[in-house]
């Protein structure tokens, strides 16, 4: 493979639509005689459902169905699906489409309207009456693991699962252990919130299919469930992902009863139906993560090396698990990241609230393993008066131990096994990025100038390109277009661009020929979805090796024109040569014209391609007949293992001990994801996974009080950052090559944000000298722990969590 | 119900005039979107925080979901779409500046007046314009860097338009 694409920062592709406004997102798709629906939403966190009075909604202006769980017959009797079951998943508990005697979360479905317009149908859904036998609420994990009072009053816990892992001797390790420390530790729940929020579109079609625009990142997923919830042919829906304005996870989840409810009321009525989240619906109906709490006993010598660990923790699985136990399977796996634990125990309970459920959110259970596993590094090193940077360097991983297993089950059900890595050459180009030699010097000169300044590390391992498989297939056009389809949708990652690389790479052709369409199933059927940094790794060595079938499919027919060897074949400019003579060449679209056995001649190329059919030699040109038409190839990628990236972050902050307002003056992060298709696209990735991660430490937390109300359902109280909140962050790379796939490269979706808030935070502690255990933190918090008014124990502890979080108005004005 | 009662409202948009009916109550943003088939504007929350529906009303920039349709009768718009190969715009794309490219179309229109306002600006002072809009996918490092690299160079255009014959400066497009 010639590489001159593969490795280049090239422009995105995907950027001329969405600058001239001709992307398509949906609520940009609105066919004629759509109907629009809004939906009824329990107000009640916990309790029975007396009575639905749709009457005075059925009668609102423009109001054409109103539908409650009774109106569904037996859909409405059929809970989602649990999508990854688990033995240990004892309790497990999915959703109605429609609440169906019972509410558990303030948010769930309790009815459809479908109007109009969206106006008509949200001033319907202000007249449903709904009735409610209310119960106590049980909310966050901590409480809900130690109540009496019921998340699911049919159950006599709230504990859904309890699963126990061991990888070495722990016991054994203890008793050798020089040193024992415990601690206990809080990550709160937080959410993806992309700036689109969800949406989905359903249009019965003339010929009787069902066409569905949903903004997910699974459409082959949804189609299959809604040939199964629906009861049609699988072959009688399509559903397409259009543009979608981010994803984080929260756009995955098969399904949100919308995303049935929609096409369902479509082929009811006969016309197409539209439902698009608003922003305030977005915080209490689209799912949410993160809230876990910790206890872990560490075990290590007088040199800071660590002999032994466990880690009990508490799980908040919201109201419902579709994706049963995958997060704190994640957290328990990658908790470890990059560090050698000889012994490592692992205690997870899963427990119901009446929250939002909770579904994988960028990092995906990760985030919470790191930040538990940097704070116990720091508090070793602050134990043995030993610079964390080099307890660090004491525990990482040797770049001559891999594969090295980590040893409890993965997210695929493998035993977690890093492929490759090299851990201490990242830690210290970041070391040096970051100014950590001279940083002892740098702090005590500001504190000479009454000014608090801290310095903080994060160091993370990220599974990446798990299976089961994804697939494309690329076809050569007679018009010279190289057109690609796989069915992975796409939310912003730069996906069309990087395969677009790949491709043109492969056939040497020029980048603007390659069109890459992704997420349609009337193109390509076959996928797995867009989650858990797969795409370059799993569809791009999916697309790689469709490329080189159809490049070998062009060999042969190109060694029949010119009578050489298929090996003496060459690919470049968009044309086929042999070695040697690059004067001779023809382009690969009239190789595509020969590869079809019918090639009439629509164009002068293709006149001239047929002419190289003369009399007598037709076997030269046409494919034999075992040979499938067209220059086209399909292939799939099943990767077997999941490949690990990894890198480390560091920031610099300064406290200010009155306000408790934190400013990050310098940030770096060295990432390692194997070979870079694309730099710029990269880069890009571990910047906005970064930002989200700021925002995890210092800003975002979903905040419910007692009765389980969201208390700030909104952007005014919600904070994710802006550009003034995020400091320039300096990002560098090292590649070390996954060996597990041919282009060698590694995922990067998630990257930045599992370790900003144990750099940020280890940052804030470093700068007040305090010990602080849990995340995010507001300026109230801060500025306690400056003023000693709440140690370590309390920031940890969460009955501190500091309630509701300050809103925009209060801090920042912005 | 007076809510629904509609009037013809009647905008100049992109130097173009365009006139359609709306209820009273209706977003601007919705009037754009759904009547005037201007889908390039987006909305990302109704409540006037996230900036991705952010225009330009007779030249400032406004948030078009706090705005009714019909306050917009009479006046002149402009939207992404009338913003084709405009130097910030071809910025974005070239410092990766966009990737879902759901807040572009905002961060776009924001950057233009700012630009207008505050031709050759200190990277703390774009900061501070940007952070007029949410984007949840770039960190914002390249938006920040596409409109100091527009900013440039529309001030070098700027440059070589006033040096020849006149030493009034040429405010950029
Ligand atoms: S949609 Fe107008 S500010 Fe968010
Ligand atoms: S590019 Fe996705 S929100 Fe900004």
């Amino acid at each position: 493979m010639t590489t001159r694409l593969i490795g280049a920062s090239v422009p995105r592709s995907e950027d001329r639509r969405i600058l001239d406004g001709a992307g398509v997102f949906i609520d940009d798709i609105e066919p004629a005689g759509c109907l629009h629906v809004a939906m009824v939403r329990s107000t009640c966190a916990n309790g029975r459902i007396r009575r639905v009075d749709a009457t005075p909604a059925r009668a609102a202006p423009g109001v054409v169905a109103v539908y409650t769980a009774d109106d569904l017959g037996e859909l409405g009797r059929r809970n989602l699906p649990l999508l990854i079951p688990n033995p240990a998943l004892t309790e497990p508990r999915t959703q109605f489409l429609l609440a169906f005697e019972y509410v558990h979360f303030v948010g769930e479905a309790v009815a459809m309207v479908v109007a109009e317009s969206r106006y008509a149908a949200e001033d319907a859904a202000g007249l449903v009456e709904v009735d409610y036998t209310e119960f106590p609420a049980v909310v966050g994990p901590l409480n809900a693991f130690h109540s009496k009072e019921r998340a699911h009053v049919d159950m006599n816990t709230n504990v859904a699962a309890h699963f126990v892992q061991e990888h070495g001797d722990t016991e054994a390790a203890f008793e050798g252990a020089t040193r024992v420390l415990e601690r206990e530790f809080m990550v709160e729940r937080s959410a993806a919130t992309p700036i689109e929020c969800r949406g989905v579109v359903a249009i019965p079609e003339q010929t009787g299919q069902l066409l569905v625009y949903d903004s997910s990142q699974a459409p082959s997923t949804i189609r299959a469930g809604l040939s199964t919830y629906l009861g049609v042919a699988e072959h009688e829906v399509e559903v397409v992902a259009p543009d979608v304005g981010g994803g984080f996870g929260v756009k995955l989840p098969v399904f949100y009863p919308e995303e049935i409810l929609v096409p369902w009321a479509a082929r009811r009525l006969g016309a197409p139906v539209k439902f698009v989240e608003d922003r305030s619906e977005h915080f209490v109906a689209s799912n949410h993560e993160r809230a876990q709490w910790h206890r872990v006993k560490v075990g290590y010598e007088e040199d800071g090396r660590i002999c032994g660990l466990v880690d009990e923790f508490i799980h908040d699985a919201g109201a419902y698990c579709p994706y049963g136990i995958i997060i704190p399977i994640v957290t328990a796996s990658r908790l470890p990241g990059p560090y050698k634990i000889p012994a490592y125990g692992s205690e997870m309970h899963v427990v119901y609230t009446n929250t939002v459920p909770v579904t994988p959110y960028r990092g995906a259970g990760m985030p919470q393993g790191a930040f538990v596993m940097e704070r116990v590094i720091d508090l070793i090193a602050r134990d043995l008066g030993v610079d964390r940077a080099e307890v660090r360097r004491r525990n990482f991983i040797a770049p001559d131990e891999f594969p090295y297993v980590v040893g409890l089950m993965d997210e695929d059900g493998t035993t977690t096994t890093y492929d490759s890595g090299d851990y201490p050459r990242g830690f210290e180009k970041l070391l040096e990025s970051i100014g950590h030699a001279g940083f002892p010097a740098e702090q005590a000169a500001a504190l000479a100038e009454g000014r608090r300044i801290g310095i903080g590390f994060g160091c993370y391992v990220e599974g990446t390109g798990c299976g089961p498989y994804e697939g494309a297939r690329i076809h050569v056009e007679t018009t010279g277009k190289v057109f690609v389809s796989t069915g992975i949708a796409t939310q912003g990652q730069s996906h069309c661009t990087i395969l677009s690389q790949i491709v043109a790479d492969v056939l040497g052709v020029a980048l603007d020929d390659v069109v890459v369409k992704t997420g349609d199933t009337r193109q390509f059927k076959w996928a797995t979805g867009t989650f858990a940094s797969r795409i370059a790794v799993v569809a791009g060595s999916a697309v790689a090796e469709a490329a080189l079938l159809v490049k070998e499919k062009a060999a042969e027919i190109a060694a029949r024109i010119f009578e050489a060897s298929t090996a003496d074949v060459a690919f470049e400019d968009g044309d086929v040569f042999v070695k040697g003579s690059p004067d001779v060449r023809i382009p690969l679209r009239q190789v595509a014209v020969l590869a079809n056995p019918l090639r009439y001649a629509f164009s002068s190329e293709a006149l001239a391609a047929t002419q190289f059919v003369g009399d007598g030699e037709r076997a030269k040109a046409p494919p034999p007949s075992e040979v499938a038409p067209g220059l086209e190839a399909t292939a799939y990628a099943s990767p077997e293992f999941a490949t690990f990236a990894s890198g480390a972050h560091a920031a610099v902050v300064e406290v200010d001990v009155e306000t408790g307002a934190v400013r990050i003056l310098r940030y770096s992060v060295v990432h390692d994801c194997g070979r870079m298709i694309n730099p710029a696209v990269v880069e890009g990735q571990v910047h906005g996974g970064t930002a989200q991660g700021i925002g995890g430490a210092l800003y975002e937390r979903i905040c419910y009080d007692e009765e389980g109300q969201l208390k700030n359902a909104n952007f005014m109280d919600f904070l994710v950052p802006y550009a003034s909140e995020i400091p320039e962050i300096c990002v560098e790379h090292t590649e070390t090559p996954s060996p597990l796939n041919p282009l060698g490269v590694k995922g990067v979706g998630e990257a930045g944000c599992i370790s900003a808030a144990p750099a940020v935070i280890g940052a804030i502690e470093d700068a007040l000298g305090v010990e602080i255990t849990s995340s995010p933190l507001s300026p109230e918090m801060v500025a306690g722990l400056a003023a000693g008014s709440a140690g370590g124990e309390a920031a940890g502890s969460f009955a501190a969590r500091g309630g509701v979080g300050q809103s925009r108005g209060e801090t920042d004005g912005a | 119900m007076v809510l629904e009662d509609s009037r013809a409202v009647r905008v100049v948009v992109n130097g173009e005039v365009r006139e359609a009916d709306a209820p009273v109550r209706m977003l601007l943003s919705d009037f754009l979107r759904h009547r005037l088939g201007l889908t390039g504007t987006h909305v990302g929350c109704e409540q006037g925080v996230c900036g991705s529906c952010t225009i330009h009303l007779n030249g400032d920039p406004h948030r078009s979901c706090l705005l009714l349709a019909v306050q917009a009768h009479g006046e002149e718009i402009t939207t992404i779409e009338g913003m084709r190969e405009h130097p910030v715009a071809l910025s974005f794309a070239r410092c990766h500046a966009i990737q879902c490219g759901f807040c572009t179309a905002g961060l776009v229109m924001s950057a233009t007046a700012f630009l207008r306002e505050e031709p050759a600006p200190s990277r703390q002072a774009i900061v501070g314009a940007v952070s007029s809009n949410l984007c949840r996918c770039t960190g914002y490092q390249n938006i920040v860097r596409a409109v100091a690299e527009a900013a440039a160079e529309m001030g070098a255009q700027a440059d070589e338009r006033a040096s020849p014959d006149t030493s009034a400066a040429v405010g950029p497009g």
